[in-house]
């Protein structure tokens, strides 16, 4: 119980550090952006839409800077992100929710795939440590250090421009309607195929040698040899002895690379105009879009926090120890 | 980036068990193999960078009409892009941008590291936990959008910019390590008999302290330049650094936006190979210090061998012993 206590303050303590980051963030840039957009579009702006701008980006400066994060929370706690600028004023929070889904399921179908298919090698090479499986090593590291925005791109070269297989942009097929249909479903994994594999194969690499690092220390433990000379399978002694406990580490070392994928994740967007938060940031940051980056930035933040909430529960109920631990 | 944080993870179970070192043995852990050619290759590079404007056969903003687009020959040896600028001149120097970036984010982000981490592991109550928490939310916080938002932000962000912001997202790793590090350093006796006689805190942290963490601080370094050139790289790339500064993200910007993609290779697969090699170069340094940290890691493939050619097998082992048991 304290366990779960202590975890909560603390994701409260970085969901309120997030919120305050990006609370300050505009308020110490230089120039103006929003007000010189409301000086050039007077009266196309809504007086509550301006009102809520004014306190999200700092141009309340005639109130104190207490009174200000006040406003700036209550503003947040009504659901309002502001107004982005260069889509027409829609408001971020309708943007956003367009967009998560698409990052979400990219990402999330990405990095399962890659985790388990990186962790089940990894337990194999470890296993067989000193043998010709070793070549892994070697071919997971030169994966792992390319960059993906390279791979990416060759990616679209050769299976998409050259041989035709995938296409190269956009999440669906313009000719399909966004319909629960199989003819969707079908165009989605079509077009989602190229960058999940591209994130596959440019995050396997650490899974890989993470996994195979912890099977080797694991594999000089008491347990094993004692859990061999039972005679259990071989098998048996790899899956339920000794890579459930060379996971553990895979699991916190999975909630802290969580940040990093979704930052690799959108560079794929942008690569593969997916439709996800990431090219929208990016088209933010290129029209100067403050509002917009603003928001997109706590979305992601909030979402990397339930990320490693969930990675907390997982590790808490596949290890004991975590739990006592902390009583 | 994965690696680093996943070759890194092991760390934190397998604890090396400190004794007192001297100054002398805090860099043994470069002293094998993959240590050394990762060093070598970083060297070749550090060379490049700064070398670059005297080896670079061209000036990489030179354009030359007569040799447009062509694959690699004699003149140009990486070929030239759609203007006839040679691509090799590029890549030597846009080298000294990526290393400048890479290492100043690195010491910088380590130093950072070093005095959260080693403070807050060194004392103890409010401070410590505060210093912690601190780190723990610059991990949650993903690092590659707060950097786009705060160089979207300059009109004309300069390396030394970019570095700095890099650290600062980027020394959160290795102060969360050190910090556990020097937690069970705290109370090993030459600590505390250093403690009893009187030495001054500074020393006890610098002296006694300091050489027994140099592996993690390397490690913790290492992991911040691989990601801050990932980075860096990618900034330029997607455009958001000066396009008119030459580093090897840039020339794939320039390569992408001007379709040198998939038929011109000669323009694009050299400057990823370069952050590929780099980023191999590192990752094998780590690998060097993980082993050095985690005797289990260097010896694992020699035993196993050994074992085989005594003629055992893992699969004998557990068949074997059945019969043992009867």
């Amino acid at each position: 119980m304290r366990f779960l206590l202590r975890r909560a303050a603390f994701y409260l303590f970085t969901a309120w550090a997030a919120i305050t980051i990006n609370f300050f963030l505009p308020r110490m840039m230089k120039g103006d952006p929003i007000s010189a957009y409301l000086a050039r579009n007077q009266g196309e702006v809504s007086p509550e839409a301006i009102e809520s701008l004014r306190i999200l980006f700092g141009l309340n400066t005639d109130r104190p800077l207490g009174q200000q994060y006040l406003d700036y929370w209550g503003v947040l706690l009504s659901g309002d992100l502001g107004r982005s600028l260069s889509k027409g004023l829609a408001p971020v929070t309708a943007i956003v929710a367009d967009a998560l889904p698409w990052t979400i399921g990219l990402v999330g179908v990405a990095t399962i795939i890659s985790f388990l298919l990186g962790t089940s090698v990894g337990t194999f090479v470890g296993w067989r440590r000193g043998s010709a499986a070793e070549f892994v090593v070697p071919a997971a590291t030169f994966l792992a250090t390319v960059p993906y925005f390279w791979l990416g791109l060759i990616m679209i070269a050769l299976f998409s421009t050259t041989l035709g297989w995938f296409p190269a942009s956009h999440a669906f097929d313009k000719t399909v309607h966004p319909e629960p249909t199989w003819e969707f479903v079908a165009s989605v994994i079509h077009h989602g195929t190229l960058p999940a594999l591209t994130i596959v194969v440019t995050s396997l690499g650490g899974w890989i040698l993470g996994m195979r690092n912890m099977m080797i220390t694991v594999l000089d433990e008491d347990y094993i040899t004692v859990a061999q000379a039972k005679g259990l399978s071989p098998r048996r002694v790899m899956v339920g002895y000794a890579a459930r406990n060379a996971v553990l580490p895979q699991l916190s070392s999975f909630a802290l690379a969580l940040g990093f994928i979704v930052g690799g994740t959108l560079i794929m967007e942008m690569i593969f105009s997916y439709p996800g938060v990431g090219l929208r940031l990016f088209e933010a940051t290129l029209a100067k879009d403050y509002p917009l980056m603003q928001g997109i930035f706590l979305v992601i933040t909030l979402s990397v926090l339930v990320a490693n909430i969930l990675a907390d529960i997982a590790h808490a109920a596949l290890d004991p120890r975590t739990r006592q631990e902390a009583t | 980036m994965t690696t680093v944080t996943a070759a890194n993870a092991t760390m934190e179970p397998t604890e090396p068990t400190p004794e007192r070192r001297g100054f002398a043995e805090a860099f043994a852990m470069f002293r094998n193999g993959k240590s050394i050619v990762g060093l070598v290759i970083l060297g070749v590079f550090a060379i490049l960078a700064l070398l670059g404007p005297w080896i670079a056969p061209y000036d990489p903003n030179a354009i030359g009409l007569e040799a447009r687009n062509s694959p690699p020959d004699a003149a140009h040896w990486l070929g030239t892009t759609h203007l006839g600028q040679d691509i090799l001149s590029q890549i030597i120097i846009g080298t000294r941008d990526v290393m400048f970036v890479g290492f100043g984010a690195g010491l910088l982000g380590t130093l950072l590291a070093v005095v959260v981490g080693v403070t807050s592991g060194y004392i103890r109550g409010a401070g410590s936990e505060i210093l912690s928490a601190l780190a723990n939310v610059f991990l949650v916080i993903p690092g590659l959008p707060l950097i786009i938002i705060i160089t979207s932000n300059f009109d004309d962000p300069n390396m030394l910019l970019i570095a700095i912001v890099l650290a600062i997202t980027g020394w959160a790793w290795g102060a969360r390590v050190l910090r556990s590090q020097t937690m069970s350093l705290r109370n090993r006796d030459f600590i505390q008999a250093a403690r009893a006689n009187g030495e001054p805190l500074w020393r006890i942290i610098a002296v006694e302290m300091l050489p027994n963490l140099m592996a993690v601080i390397a490690s913790s370094f290492v992991g911040t330049v691989t990601a801050a050139i990932l980075t860096q790289t990618t900034l330029a790339f997607v455009g958001i650094t000066p396009i008119t500064q030459w580093n090897w993200g840039t020339i794939l910007f320039w390569a992408q936006s001007l379709n040198a993609f998939p038929d011109k290779w000669w323009w694009y697969l050299p400057a990823g190979l370069c952050i590929a090699l780099v980023g191999m170069a590192l990752a094998l340094l780590n690998f060097g210090i993980d082993e050095y940290v985690n005797p289990r890691l260097r010896s694992a493939g020699k035993r196993a061998r050994a074992l085989r050619r005594r003629g055992f097998t893992q699969a004998d082992a557990t068949v074997v012993a059945p019969e043992a048991k009867r």
